[in-house]
């Protein structure tokens, strides 16, 4: 009778610790944990792990373009005013120069708007360029470290290279002055010029109030299977096609415009962000740069964003494991685009929404007045400080110099 | 070259562009190439395409690696043999670059050919293994947003054979295949079980409990709707002798039902109201009463609606009933006449229960329920559910305090005269066929006598058997009678347009 009465507890005991386990595992089948190759860094508190100063320049590099044109707060290049105004009240700003990690000079080159809201980057270099003249000659910091220690906000299509032909782009290459120093952009492709290592890859400024209102309850049935909404030819600089998106776009019009399972057009409906709610997949192909406000609003919507674009870095990608969250699809294989996402098994697409659901994620794609912790800012702030400490080339020693001050293109050479 | 507003801001036109960069840098040559490229447009205008193209394919040679990647699949777009960046004046410094262009790596600036693949259709395979997702997404879905614990469904129909049976209680049953819920049907048949209803039911793979009611349903709508309350009690007997368990919703068959519905109802404890819209809907084919029904439509609310109504706390302080106003004059009061049917004030389609306010005993029965026993007995008249209770104020509003209606109440019956469609067989055929009067058979003579059709239909009452399909002539003669004059003018009517 003991022995009965032993073996009994213990299948007791072992159904408890079953009930346990699977309660947790119910608890981790709901949201997972996102850790990148730097780790399980999402969540970081950068308060404490850097100091920031803000340099104080004229208003004429930021309050005064910003005055002239108000609308450069709401289009997808605003995250450089909203860092600037985050870091002036965040904790980590220091007034004290000598014991800041990182140097920020805050000159809004993307708000040189056209009549139709799109950004002229044409006095962009001359705007940056004076900008670090000023500071290189006001304060001693850009001169011993030659900007290494820096860092500046460039989310305009091509980052520094500051054209938003591509072509044209590749050719100027990053503005010389900046050679140095680390940026924070929205571009990024591997092997390309406007790319430099050690820059941080920020998302698109989508305005958060806007999607929260457009949110729907989620036990609204995914019926929707692929959806987009969007160009495919750009009929004004590109009637022929092929140059826009590489032809990616028009290929997926072409092979899928005919699909039922493909809710694509290039409608602009007002239920642009419920439909994304409703949707499985959510294509986000490049366009005339490889990044684009869909991923951050797929992310946001839980829709799996299908990334279209050869060799993009997507933002924060040491922090956030894209490749485990959102499906990459080559531009050769876009006529097979159907065959893909079909033959994707189920319980790779429910761990890719779990991960979606995950609301650090969602958080860290958004840049919310106030800031809130885990959002974009944040994120940028976690990957400067895990770029500290400086190593031992960025103090230049007396007497160095490595910048050319008269590199590039003449016309850049101009004072603004 | 304007660009189209959208989430994605084109580019700006080139010529914008260059003309400001190359100004700045080289005057004297930028005039000889904008020379040159005005003279080429102007050459490419008459001609008809842009011959620079063919300059550059003549004058440089090919050394694209595109083609190589392309071959193995139709290109929609031939790209030029000398892939050129495209559109600005070379400069002369520069000799134009063959891709790829400086950077390394495999993705090229410049024009790309637009891969089509031969037969861009859909691979019915791959839609099948689609929808499977789908399915397996919004299970997944339902499990974590949806009802947790969702019990079970009960749906109580009274139904009987009729011309559009088959209409309505095919479209109700796709609706309760579709409920993600385990669900048991009840239908309740006028007149017995008959095969017509047992062929239909037999169509899914529901929980069908087919009870008989063994008294055939009355003509009139008045008498219809107390009729057809009766018939459900009979079903919410069988429920309480049974002891079965789960929510029940009164889905009559002709009625629109939302999938919404089922989810919302799981939120009710012991009953519950909805708001129910009512599509009192008007078949009369002259225009006059189009547009007196359109002027009203105006004054009042657009759709009518029954169900609970709140206070701003939630609570429920009264009932929305139908306004019947504006349909004084015209309301149907036979089955199958063509004007408006209207709904009772409170209909039982906008309530469910929890089947155990029904049962004899059940732990945590409410006792402002009356005992189910004691309703319907020594002749009184059950109008809506709220007569199953004692004290109606403790029913809860479902549906955001009846904001949203979930389901639309609609009776639409043939009409009395309607042909049968064409393919429907009468056997045995009936001893009296009386042709209609609204559709003249061709070889019918054109007006029948009344007195001969009103002695007629008194033999036919006495053989009639009980077929459904005799029923209508009964039907039919009977209304004949009660509705001489108005059938009458509309004959009159007929006869003269047809003249025309």
């Amino acid at each position: 009778m003991g022995s009965g009465t032993w073996i009994l507890a213990l299948l007791v005991l072992q159904s408890v610790f079953d009930g346990i386990y699977g309660l947790e595992q119910e608890v981790n089948r709901r949201t997972e944990r996102i850790s990148g190759s730097a780790g399980d860094v999402l969540e970081d508190d950068p308060v404490g792990r850097l100091k920031v100063f803000v340099y104080e320049l004229p208003s004429k590099y930021n309050k005064k373009i910003l005055h002239k044109d108000p609308r450069c707060l709401n289009h997808m290049f605003a995250a450089e005013i909203y860092m600037h105004r985050f870091l002036l009240s965040s904790p980590v700003r220091t007034l004290n120069p000598e014991e800041a990690d990182w140097f920020y000079a805050p000159v809004y080159t993307t708000c040189d708007l056209t009549p139709s809201g799109l950004p002229l980057p044409f006095k962009s270099p001359r705007m940056m360029r004076s900008a670090i003249e000023l500071i290189s000659t006001n304060w001693p910091y850009w001169n011993r470290t030659e900007g290494a220690d820096h860092f500046f906000v460039v989310p305009h299509d091509f980052g520094a290279c500051f054209h938003y032909q591509e072509e044209t782009a590749i050719e100027r290459g990053i503005l010389h002055l900046l050679k140095r120093a680390t940026l924070v952009q929205t571009f990024g492709q591997r092997n390309h010029v406007c790319l430099k290592d050690g820059s941080i890859t920020i998302p698109p400024y989508a305005p958060p109030q806007k999607m929260q209102t457009h949110l729907i309850p989620p036990d609204t049935p995914r019926s929707i299977f692929v959806y987009f909404r969007g160009l495919f030819y750009d009929v004004g600089n590109d009637p022929e096609g092929g140059y826009y998106a590489r032809g990616a776009r028009a290929s997926v019009w072409e092979n899928f415009k005919n699909n039922p399972l493909f809710d694509i057009s290039t409608d602009h409906p007002t239920t642009y962000y419920e439909d994304m709610q409703r949707a499985v997949f959510c294509l986000c192909p490049l366009g005339w740069a490889p990044w684009s406000p869909r991923l951050v609003e797929a992310v946001v919507f839980g829709c799996i964003p299908v990334v279209i674009a050869d060799d993009i870095v997507l933002p924060f990608a040491d922090a956030i494991p894209w490749e485990e969250i959102g499906v990459f699809v080559a531009e050769e294989d876009v006529p097979k685009l159907d065959t893909i996402l079909t033959s994707i098994p189920i319980e790779v697409i429910l761990r890719k929404q779990r991960l979606l659901a995950n609301p650090s994620m969602k958080q860290a794609m958004l840049f919310p007045q106030p800031a809130q912790p885990g959002d974009a800012f944040h994120q940028i702030l976690n990957g400067l400080a895990r770029k500290l400490p400086h190593d031992e080339g960025v103090f230049l020693k007396p007497g160095q110099k490595i910048l050319n001050w008269t590199a590039g293109p003449v016309g850049d050479l101009k004072p603004w | 070259m304007k660009q189209s507003a959208g989430q994605h801001p084109n580019r700006r036109p080139y010529s914008a562009a260059v003309p400001e960069e190359a100004a700045a840098l080289r005057p004297p040559s930028f005039l000889f190439w904008s020379a040159v490229h005005v003279l080429c447009c102007l050459v490419s205008a008459a001609l008809g395409f842009r011959f620079s193209r063919l300059l550059f394919l003549l004058l440089f040679s090919p050394a694209s690696h595109h083609h190589n990647h392309h071959h193995h699949v139709h290109l929609l777009r031939q790209p030029p043999a000398a892939v050129i960046p495209f559109p600005p004046p070379p400069r002369p410094d520069l000799p134009p670059p063959p891709p790829p262009p400086t950077v390394a790596g495999r993705v090229g600036v410049g024009r790309h050919g637009i891969r089509v693949r031969p037969w861009p259709r859909p691979d019915p395979a791959e839609v099948a293994r689609a929808h499977e997702i789908l399915v397996r997404l919004q299970q997944e879905q339902r499990l974590r947003y949806g009802v947790k614990d969702p019990r079970p469904v009960i749906v109580v129909t009274p139904t009987y054979a009729r011309t559009f049976q088959a209409l309505h209680l095919t479209g109700l049953l796709h609706s309760l295949m579709l409920v993600p819920y385990p669900l048991t049907w009840l239908v309740v048949e006028a007149g017995g079980v008959s095969n017509e209803t047992a062929a239909l039911l037999a169509h899914s793979s529901l929980p069908v409990v087919h009870l008989p009611f063994h008294e055939d349903m009355p003509v009139l709508w008045n008498d219809r709707h107390r009729f057809e309350a009766r018939m459900r009690l009979r079903a919410l007997r069988v429920i309480r002798e049974r002891r079965l368990d789960g929510i029940v919703v009164f889905a009559d068959d002709s009625n629109v039902h939302t999938m919404e519905l089922f989810d919302e109802i799981q939120k009710v404890q012991w009953m519950g109201a909805l708001s129910v819209g009512i599509l009192a809907h008007s078949a009369a084919p002259d225009a006059t009463a189009k547009r007196q029904q359109r002027a009203s439509e105006q004054e009042t609310s657009p759709l009518p609606i029954q169900g609970p109504a709140c206070n701003s706390s939630g609570q429920l302080i009264g009932w929305h009933t139908f306004n019947y106003l504006p349909y004084a004059k015209k309301a149907a009061t036979f089955v199958g006449d063509g004007v408006t049917v209207l709904p009772t004030k409170l209909e039982w389609a906008g309530f469910v229960l929890n089947s155990r306010l029904l049962w004899k005993e059940a732990e945590g029965k409410p006792n402002w329920a009356r005992d189910l026993d004691e309703v319907g007995i020594s002749g009184e008249e059950i109008e809506s559910p709220l007569d199953l209770l004692k004290d109606a104020s403790f029913v809860e509003p479902l549906g955001n305090c009846g904001k949203k209606v979930l389901l639309w109440w609609l009776r639409a019956e043939a009409r009395y005269d309607s042909k049968f469609p064409s393919r429907w067989v009468i056997d045995p055929p009936l001893e009296i066929v009386v042709p209609a009067k609204r559709t003249p058979w061709p070889d019918a003579p054109p007006d029948l006598p009344y007195q001969r059709i009103a002695n007629e239909g008194g033999h036919v009452e006495k053989h009639v058997s009980k077929k459904v399909r005799s029923y209508r002539s009964k039907r039919s003669s009977r209304n004949k009678k009660k509705h001489e004059t108005h059938v009458d003018t509309q004959v009159s009517e007929m006869s003269s347009a047809q003249e025309k």
